[in-house]
């Protein structure tokens, strides 16, 4: 007898303890390859319902890995829907906007604290000019601190693979980054 | 090892990955080859400041509130049960896939060809964790390494510890049942400060590491063979446990057996 995750109360709860602590990274993750806030909220909220939907199916081990993967594909249809949508622009001046605003408080605020929002704030850019699949597993590793074996579940691909687009992605940043620090000489 | 491999697998070894054997080799690659060794301090460097920065962003109250809304109520249960046990629960099978999914993926090129990736890694945080105790246990048999404090009284052992961790490890003496208390020593592992309390059977030595653990859940003893040594893992009363030693895996149960059983005569008595 197929049990509705959405009538058993028992199981919502479970998943409730389960999934909702991971909310942030999960929202990490969609801010990272949808590049928007709003678009992420959505998907992470599509993320959630689904997850939940399917959460019968869940056998572990790891909760993390498994909302990911459901959040990677609700971002492959919102990829679809953009690719067929109107050229859209997105706004990177609002997602910037609600950043700490660091000019106006520099008499306030420690120089190391100063130093390390610009360096969150490079960073940020650089991680997002990195291509596919490099980047999603550059943030599954460094900003999700997901384990390789947990990568390879979450996006479906053999573990080697994982370290090699992981060994990609570094190299890629590391040249942006030192073009960047160039730049700023 | 080549450079090229090294320069895949020093990522797995900034990343802890590796398991104690294989970041040694590459470890040894990178001390006599200063291509690597450069190429390794640039990426931890580039790491520590991706650390010091904040990359991670926090999910608005209102999507919060929106999902909360949207997922239907559950019943609260009076007190959380302890989840039906979320990693680790079968470590043998997922290695396993590990190595399947290592050969069919045939899109591999150059890694594929070194055939090394899948048997270098560790499986997950469980086996890296043993696998430095295991290395303690062998640091421990360094000549003046063993002992901290030389006693095989418990009572001197024991208040040894007070200040110097953040637990106070159980030191029971087994010597009755043939498992001679000879002292205790501060250790580190997993770059925290643990207790060892230190054991003899015969000749053989058994490390006894003790590490707070959040879960106060008990877990069942496992045994596992890393390196050649036996370790008998289990968990009680928010502790860890590791026995780590040569003697035979029967040996090592017994000793268990016969600590826990003595740990729990001390607790209801």
């Amino acid at each position: 007898m197929p049990v509705n995750t959405e009538d058993d109360p028992e199981r919502a709860q479970r998943f409730r303890e389960a999934a909702l602590p991971h909310l942030d990274d999960v929202y990490t993750l969609a801010r990272y390859l949808l590049r928007d806030a709003t678009d992420a909220e959505d998907a992470v909220q599509e993320c959630y319902l689904r997850a939940l939907k399917h959460f019968h199916t869940y056998r572990g081990p790891a909760m993390k890995p498994w909302l990911f993967a459901i959040l990677r594909n609700v971002c492959r249809a919102e990829y679809a829907r953009r690719a067929s949508a109107p050229a859209t622009v997105i706004d990177d001046a609002a997602e910037g906007a609600e950043q700490t605003p660091m000019w106006h408080e520099e008499q306030q605020t420690p120089e190391a604290e100063l130093l390390r929002e610009r360096d969150a704030s490079v960073i940020r850019r650089l991680v997002d000019t990195l291509a596919e699949p490099f980047k999603e597993t550059f943030v599954l590793r460094e900003i999700n601190n997901l384990s390789y074996r947990e990568i390879a579940d979450a996006v479906g691909a053999p573990v080697g693979t994982v370290m090699s687009r992981l060994a990609r992605a570094r190299a890629m940043l590391r040249s942006a980054w030192l073009a960047e620090q160039e730049q700023a000489k | 090892m080549t450079c090229d491999d090294a320069k895949i697998l020093l990522h797995a070894l900034i990343d802890g990955e590796l398991d104690a054997g294989h970041a040694r080799d590459v470890e040894a690659h990178i001390a006599t080859c200063p291509s690597c060794a450069a190429e390794l301090a640039a990426y931890r460097q580039m790491r520590e400041a991706m650390g010091k920065a904040n990359l991670r962003f926090t999910a608005p109250a209102s999507l919060r509130q929106r999902i909360d809304a949207a997922l239907p109520k559950g019943t609260p249960k009076p007190a959380p049960a302890p989840a039906p046990l979320p990693a680790n629960v079968t470590p043998l099978a997922s290695r396993r896939s590990v190595l399947r999914g290592f050969a069919m993926g045939s899109a591999l090129s150059a890694l594929a060809a070194t055939g090394l990736v899948a048997v270098v890694l560790r499986n997950d945080d469980q086996q890296l964790i043993e696998s430095e105790i295991v290395s303690a246990h062998l640091r421990s048999l360094q000549p003046g390494h063993l002992i901290d404090v030389v006693s095989t009284d418990q009572h001197t052992v024991k208040p040894w510890f007070n200040g110097k961790l953040d637990v106070s490890p159980p030191v029971i003496d087994l010597t009755a049942q043939g498992f001679t208390l000879i002292g205790g020593r501060l250790d580190y592992v997993d770059a925290r400060a643990i207790g060892a309390v230190v054991y003899k059977r015969r000749a053989h030595v058994i490390n006894l590491f003790v590490a707070q653990t959040s879960s106060t859940a008990r877990k069942p003893a496992k045994i596992e063979t890393i390196q050649g040594f036996n370790i008998r893992r289990w968990s009680d009363r928010g502790l860890n446990y590791w026995a780590v030693s040569d003697v035979g895996a029967d040996e090592l149960a017994e000793f268990g057996d016969k600590f826990e059983a003595a740990v729990q005569a001390s607790k209801e008595g």
